[in-house]
């Protein structure tokens, strides 16, 4: 998925080879991963990117989408390089994205205390060529923090927990001076005990929320009320009155509108910054 | 930065968490309400309220520290703020008071006969070196209401004099984040009023990531070429395209502390060079721009435009750091053979169709482009062309919604104000023209 390789940055997938993962664009509404094959004749074949691959990876839990994820990876400063923990790893959609922002030289350490989630996420991360970027541990966060290898070591911390405040003590070891931690809740209760317990060790504390809208776009084709005969085009019925328009070449123009249906709420992202006098 | 970063230091071993004599600084002076960038150097000054400060004290401190104005013998200097009144998050010290609240303002006049002391006192004080904080103290005391205000409005009280009488200089570190949201909220205008959570979509959108040659039409003043950079890491090549003879100006690139690998990452070549060219290369139009490829090259020695001042108020002298060269021919022949991996284009006063029909052509397949506007109606053409043209699949024009939330025990709720215009960005995916793809 990353083009960890430099020597084959340039390829970036201009011919499909044997085994590659690509993405696979059915409809506009549809898209699936799979593995190439000799055989397989397939159009609208796409290199996947984290983006994609959170739109067709498999939900084993609720996952980040790219609204949040995008600013998490902004708020946390990422660059190569960097070192970032991680929990839980859920279906990994955030890991995904951690990793391409430190690629090729940083490191994600991301932790879960669900066994199998662990290990569905270690297959996925193989699929997408970013085993070597990501580590993941399974470990109950809550109960016994970070292990202790990374003290100190990590520039972000990041957490999707049910009960995050009892993570942030062993969050805030781990971090290096001036490091950023994320929180992620879908609750303002947790947000509220987070922040309290956030206070103990980091300043510059700030919640968010982001959402993302989209906009359909089509031609529009209005036609000019002069040229119109009250009730009667209306009654004619849609397409006659279409036709009509055309005819009468009223205004064609692009017109935008948001989307009905969105996402209205995901969770509260709460950032702040290790306290550096302390 | 972990050991294992090679590239984030300009001479090895520097800790990146740690200011140094000549870098560049964000200074955030009472929580936001003013912001600029100063590097770091001997002479360097910042004035605060009618006070001159050197910003020597500064140099060594760890990102993250704060500051305040002391008054000693030889004038005022900046020194600093210790661990115990560090961070002054409003709610901090009143975490159980809130609760059982049982004041409230009923009795509150406010006929401005509250405060006993004068313009005149203060300034008295001020001249016998009496500090900041003293200060505030004596206005709570003096104040005759003080006591009867509510916990919460007692703490907004000082805060309020604490702003005026001692203010903090947060010293932060320049990131694609913070530059960003500076400019945001001081100078929207320079950057095409691009809202930091768009800036972090737009990046995620054109799959920004190390080992990746990115092509960028950036009228925003350098904003999108640093943001880019800084996810490159100075492993691959960031290209400023332009048409005609001078490349765009990049100031804001001067404020990221790039590593000198980084800075010779950030590239420039125009259209036509960019271009397969169909006509033999002319050497002479090719002499002409070397000639004026200086003026897109950010060189910290240079003066900015008066319109930055205030933001890079101290950025014109120090070390020299170059980026915006022009592009190596060994690289452009190179993306003429294989295309960018990815198209970002922020061009505020120009037809984004007639950019994208020139600019998408230029990628690879598969790879992703971006287009930011601030207005929608000017991306919704360019989608409906690109479509039309079949030159782009998974067309999509989204917009980032942000809203901040105060977050406090039993007062929480969103901020009373948000910015309810981030900008637009149209997304798509390059395809190939022809059904037979190769395979
Ligand atoms: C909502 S999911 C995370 C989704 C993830 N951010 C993504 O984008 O795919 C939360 C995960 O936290 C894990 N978890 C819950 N409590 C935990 C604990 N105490 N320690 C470690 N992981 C825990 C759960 O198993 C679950 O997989």
């Amino acid at each position: 998925m990353l083009p960890i390789d430099p020597t084959k940055k340039l390829s970036f997938n201009r011919r499909i080879a044997d085994g590659d993962l690509v993405i696979v664009y059915e409809r506009y509404d549809t898209m699936k991963p799979i593995k190439v094959s000799e055989k397989g004749v397939l159009q609208n074949r796409f290199a996947p990117t984290p983006e994609l691959w959170t739109l067709v990876l498999s939900h084993r839990t609720q996952i980040l989408y790219i609204a949040d994820i995008s600013f998490v990876v902004m708020y946390l400063e990422l660059v190569p390089g960097c070192v970032v923990l991680e929990s839980g790893t859920g279906s990994g959609s955030l890991t995904t994205s951690l990793a391409r922002a430190v690629a090729p030289t940083g490191h994600v350490h991301t932790f879960d205390f669900h066994e199998q989630r662990a290990a569905s996420a270690r297959e996925d991360f193989e699929r997408t060529g970013l085993s070597s970027l990501v580590t993941v541990g399974v470990r109950d966060i809550q109960g016994e923090g970070f292990p202790d290898q990374l003290l100190g070591q990590a520039d972000s911390v990041f957490l999707d927990l049910p009960q995050p405040w009892l993570a942030i003590p062993s969050a805030a070891k781990m971090l290096q001076q001036d490091g950023v931690l994320c929180s992620f809740s879908p609750c303002i209760e947790q947000v509220q005990k987070s922040c309290e317990a956030l206070k103990l060790y980091f300043t510059d504390i700030r919640t968010f929320e982001v959402l993302l809208q989209t906009y359909e776009v089509r031609e529009g084709n209005f036609g000019s009320w002069q040229d119109s005969d009250g009730a009667s085009s209306f009654l004619k019925g849609c397409k006659k009155r279409q036709r009509n328009n055309l005819e009468a070449s009223g205004t064609q123009t692009v017109i935008a509108r948001r989307n009905g249906e969105t996402r209205g709420h995901t969770g509260y992202l709460t950032f702040a910054r290790l306290n550096c006098s302390m | 930065m972990s050991s294992k970063n090679s590239d984030e230091t300009l001479s090895g071993n520097r800790n990146p968490r740690i200011t140094w004599e000549g870098c560049s600084v964000l200074l955030d002076i009472n929580d936001g309400d003013r912001v600029l960038f100063s590097r770091l150097n001997g002479g360097a000054k910042i004035k605060i309220g009618n006070k001159n400060c050197s910003l020597q004290p500064l140099i060594g401190c760890p990102f993250g520290s704060s500051f305040q104005v002391d008054v000693g013998e030889d004038g005022p200097f900046l020194s600093r703020v210790g661990p115990a009144s560090e961070g002054n998050n409003l709610g901090e010290k009143m975490d159980c008071e809130v609760m059982e609240e049982c004041r409230d303002n009923r009795a509150l006049v406010d006929n401005n006969t509250a405060q006993t002391l004068t313009g005149e006192d203060i300034d008295e004080m001020r001249r016998k070196g009496v500090t900041g904080d003293e200060i505030v103290e004596a206005l709570i005391a003096n104040s005759a209401t003080f006591d009867k205000k509510t916990a919460f409005s007692q703490e907004k009280y000082r805060i309020k004099k604490q702003k005026k009488y001692a203010p903090r200089i947060l010293v932060r570190r320049p990131f694609a984040r913070s530059i960003c949201e500076a400019y945001f909220k001081k100078q929207g205008e320079k950057i095409g009023f691009l809202r930091v959570d768009t800036l972090s979509l737009l990046l995620s959108f054109a799959n920004v990531t190390s080992h990746s040659d990115v092509l960028v039409l950036d009228m925003l003043d350098g904003l999108i070429t640093g943001a880019v950079a800084e996810r490159l890491g100075g492993m691959g090549y960031v290209c400023n395209t332009y048409c005609g003879m001078t490349p765009y100006p990049i100031n804001i690139v001067r404020m990221f502390n790039f590593s000198n690998e980084t800075c010779k990452k950030i590239v420039h070549a125009s259209l036509s060079e960019l271009q397969p060219s169909s006509r033999s290369e002319n050497s002479t139009s090719i002499d002409q721009i070397e000639d004026d490829s200086d003026i897109g090259k950010v060189q910290n020695k240079e003066m900015s435009s008066p319109s930055t001042i205030d933001l890079v108020s101290n950025i014109e002298s120090g070390k020299s750091i170059k980026a915006g060269d022009k592009a190596p021919l060994d690289a452009i022949n190179s993306w003429k053979e294989n295309g960018f991996s990815s198209l970002i284009i922020a061009a505020p006063d120009l037809d984004a169709w007639s950019i994208a029909k020139e600019l998408v052509p230029l990628l690879s397949y598969s790879a992703p482009f971006v287009i930011y506007h601030q207005y929608l109606q000017p991306l919704a053409t360019c989608m409906h062309n690109l479509q039309t043209e079949k030159m782009a699949i998974s067309l999509q024009i989204s917009e980032s919604w942000l809203r901040e939330y105060q977050v406090l025990p039993s007062r929480t709720h969103p901020h009373m104000q948000m910015s309810s215009s981030g900008g637009y960005l149209l997304t798509g995916i390059r395809i190939t023209a022809s059904e037979k793809s190769p395979a």
